[in-house]
């Protein structure tokens, strides 16, 4: 019997890019757990997947855009949100999704996060959270949690982790969420509503890595981040974000925290500028015919 | 102000570089622009944000100059023509989209006007030190075009050339004024809209599925197709191969920064783009670029005035540099004279390409003002004895 006969079609698959996989993730590594319950989110809405696309960085989670069959970006080190913002502006009939790592987003990019959130630019970010530098070899990460060991903290980490919901909802984003590779069903349902919802997005999900993280920190494989994770988790849905740190060994905060309503840079550009603002097609072709502004 | 359909405000303006820079990109059909404020280049973006909403457009305030410069290009995969606005400092911070903007093959322009440096240098006044950095700055091997305009005048019409040249091969474009010329307000004309000749996007003549991303076209560049056209482009800074896939291994390294090399080679002659005037039987001539071609202008004069054979050549495409040209003139005169607002960096492609054939020589200067005529006529007396 080929495998042809066996294969059993599963929808996910329609929105990968099939001629790309496998992909580089390591056996035990949540990434491509991430994208299952992405995948699934985004399968069950009535979204124009023509009309949606999916910008990355650099580093493994930065992957993810490649293999979405999507309108991909992979973009270079921290810079996703600014090009997604280029993107979205540019065209906002488009789904934006930001989909990268924690040294990514909140580090290199951590700048940009910021502003994203603040001007809460119509972008729905996921930030894969593996608390390490895992692309170069497990280097330390802002996100390393306390005297974690790294390729660069052999005596452990000098400085303590980034609680990152607490600097998404400062900085202003209308909706911070965190789950954990372990909570795929809870993840997907929190990536449907996120998906729904106008303004910046933020979903921290954390991720084992068990070729750098779990291996350099005697945590075990894949599996033993998953008993760990369901041990140490905690529902706490609305928990104020000053509360999620994540402390080694200690509780896993995990919910959506912050589901506010804002306006966002485009409905508030539109309002302001009122009739300052005349409406032009996103393609360049048409611009001839359709006129603009007396004042012009 | 009255603008047309397109938003070219055509007329007779008496308006500064910047100005007209500004109204080149608006005239070139860019819509979208990100950017950092920084002297002396800010007016260019004040200007576009207050003009781009009025055609569907918008400038956005990004949070620094890494920010801005890819920003653009997202605005670029959206479907839209867009530029972003800096000087030195944030030139720098810029060089790793350059890159980027090289390896995606996304049309786009930077804008540098020039002040000195390095680091925060002179931020209100003239260089032209990051002309290297134009050709270089960012790691890797790539090229692009850089264009020197001397004049406001010229900052409208080569801004719109470098929007042309941007669509047509698929480069980031560097747009490099100086400090002077983008303060320097002088009489601009700017034709009617039906008179200014665009490059239309090589969008994708094919349909989802028949598309190849990277398939280059007869001149070796590709079509491209936008996000939300239903195209699912894949598009990545690393090496690719012509579907835009990730490719990591030295034959696809090969093809595709060969093919990058070799788009722009080959359209060498039509990128020569000079002011000649006296070569014809000159025993020196002056080579320059941007302001100081003005400068050069009048020792020019003086040396003609002195009874000296000398010639005129400004270059306004200064990368990819005009090797040919440069070769041939280099085999008839005795000296080829370079001022520049830097310690000598274009002239050592002008040495490189004179290849020993005739003397060479440079007249450097660290910038915050432009030349003395009398250091350029010097420079001719000697070349000429």
């Amino acid at each position: 019997m080929s495998t042809t006969e066996l294969h059993v079609h599963n929808p996910v698959e329609d929105l990968l890019r099939q001629d790309r996989i496998p992909t580089i993730w390591c056996p035990g590594c949540g990434i491509g757990t991430t994208v299952n319950s992405f995948a699934h989110a985004l399968l069950g809405q009535d979204i124009d997947l023509k009309k949606t696309a999916i910008v990355s960085g650099i580093g493994c989670s930065g992957r993810v855009s490649g293999y979405m069959n999507l309108d991909s970006f992979h973009t270079t080190h921290g810079r996703a949100i600014p090009f997604a913002t280029g993107l979205k502006l540019a065209n906002p009939e488009l789904n934006v999704i930001v989909y990268s790592g924690d040294g990514d987003l909140t580090s290199i990019g951590g700048n940009h996060l910021l502003h994203a959130a603040r001007r809460n630019m119509d972008l729905m970010v996921v930030c894969v959270n593996n608390m390490i530098y895992a692309m170069t070899g497990g280097q330390a990460a802002a996100t390393t949690p306390g005297a974690a060991n790294s390729t660069t903290t052999p005596y452990g980490a000098f400085e303590p982790e980034l609680n990152i919901p607490q600097i998404v909802d400062a900085a202003g984003a209308c909706f911070v969420a965190r789950w954990t590779a372990f909570h795929v069903m809870q993840l997907e349902r929190t990536m449907a509503k996120a998906l729904k919802k106008k303004g910046f997005r933020f979903i921290e999900i954390l991720s084992p890595c068990p070729t750098y993280f779990q291996r350099k920190n005697n945590m075990g494989d894949g599996l033993a981040a998953m008993v760990d994770y369901k041990k140490r988790s905690k529902i706490k849905n609305g928990c104020p974000t000053w509360e999620t740190v994540l402390e080694p060994g200690g509780e896993i905060i995990v919910g959506e925290f912050v589901d506010r309503e804002r306006e966002d840079y485009l409905t508030r550009m539109r309002r302001q500028l009122g009739s300052n603002y005349t409406e032009f097609p996103p393609q360049m072709e048409e611009h001839e015919s359709e006129g603009c502004s007396k004042e012009c | 102000m009255h603008a047309d359909q397109r938003c070219v405000l055509t007329g007779t303006h008496f308006i500064n570089g910047d100005a007209a820079c500004c109204e080149g990109a608006l005239a070139a059909g860019a819509r979208f622009a990100a950017g950092y404020p920084i002297t002396p280049s800010t007016e260019i973006v004040e200007r576009f944000a207050a003009r781009a909403p009025k055609v569907g457009g918008l400038f956005i305030q990004m949070e620094d100059e890494l920010a801005s410069s890819i920003a653009i290009q997202g605005m670029v995969w959206a479907g839209q023509k867009s530029f972003t606005v800096t000087s030195g400092p944030g030139y720098s911070l810029m060089m790793e989209h350059i890159g980027l903007a090289a390896i995606s093959e996304t049309p786009c322009v930077f804008v540098d006007v020039q002040r000195g440096g390095p680091s925060t240098g002179l931020p209100t006044l003239p260089a032209q030190g990051d002309m290297m950095q134009a050709r270089f700055g960012s790691h890797g091997d790539y090229v692009t075009i850089a264009l020197c305009p001397n004049s406001p005048q010229e900052c409208f019409d080569l801004a719109v050339k470098s929007f042309n040249l941007a669509e047509q091969y698929r480069v980031p474009v560097m747009f490099m004024m100086d400090e002077c010329v983008g303060h320097m307000t002088e009489k601009v004309v700017i034709p009617k809209a039906d008179d200014i000749a665009l490059f239309p996007r090589r969008h994708a003549s094919k349909p989802p599925g028949e598309f190849t991303l990277f398939e280059p076209g007869p001149d070796l560049v590709p079509e491209m197709a936008h996000a939300g056209e239903g195209y699912k482009v894949y598009v990545t800074g690393l090496t690719h191969d012509k579907r835009g896939y990730p490719v990591l291994n030295a034959d696809a390294q090969r093809e595709l920064i060969t093919r990058l090399f070799e788009k722009i080679r080959r359209a060498s002659d039509e990128l020569t783009m000079v002011e000649a005037e006296g070569l014809e039987d000159a025993d020196v001539v002056v080579v320059s670029y941007g302001i100081t071609s003005r400068v050069a202008q009048r020792a020019i004069q003086m040396a003609r005035d002195k009874g000296l054979k000398v010639g005129k050549l400004r270059l306004i495409c200064v990368w990819p540099f005009p090797e040919k040209l440069i070769r041939e003139l280099a085999s008839k005169v005795k000296a080829l004279v370079m001022p520049e607002l830097n310690m000598g960096q274009v002239v050592l492609e002008l040495e490189r390409c004179a290849g020993g054939q005739c003397q060479v020589i440079s007249v450097p200067h660290p910038g915050g003002t432009v030349h003395k005529p009398a250091e350029i006529l010097e420079a001719i007396e000697r070349g000429a004895r």
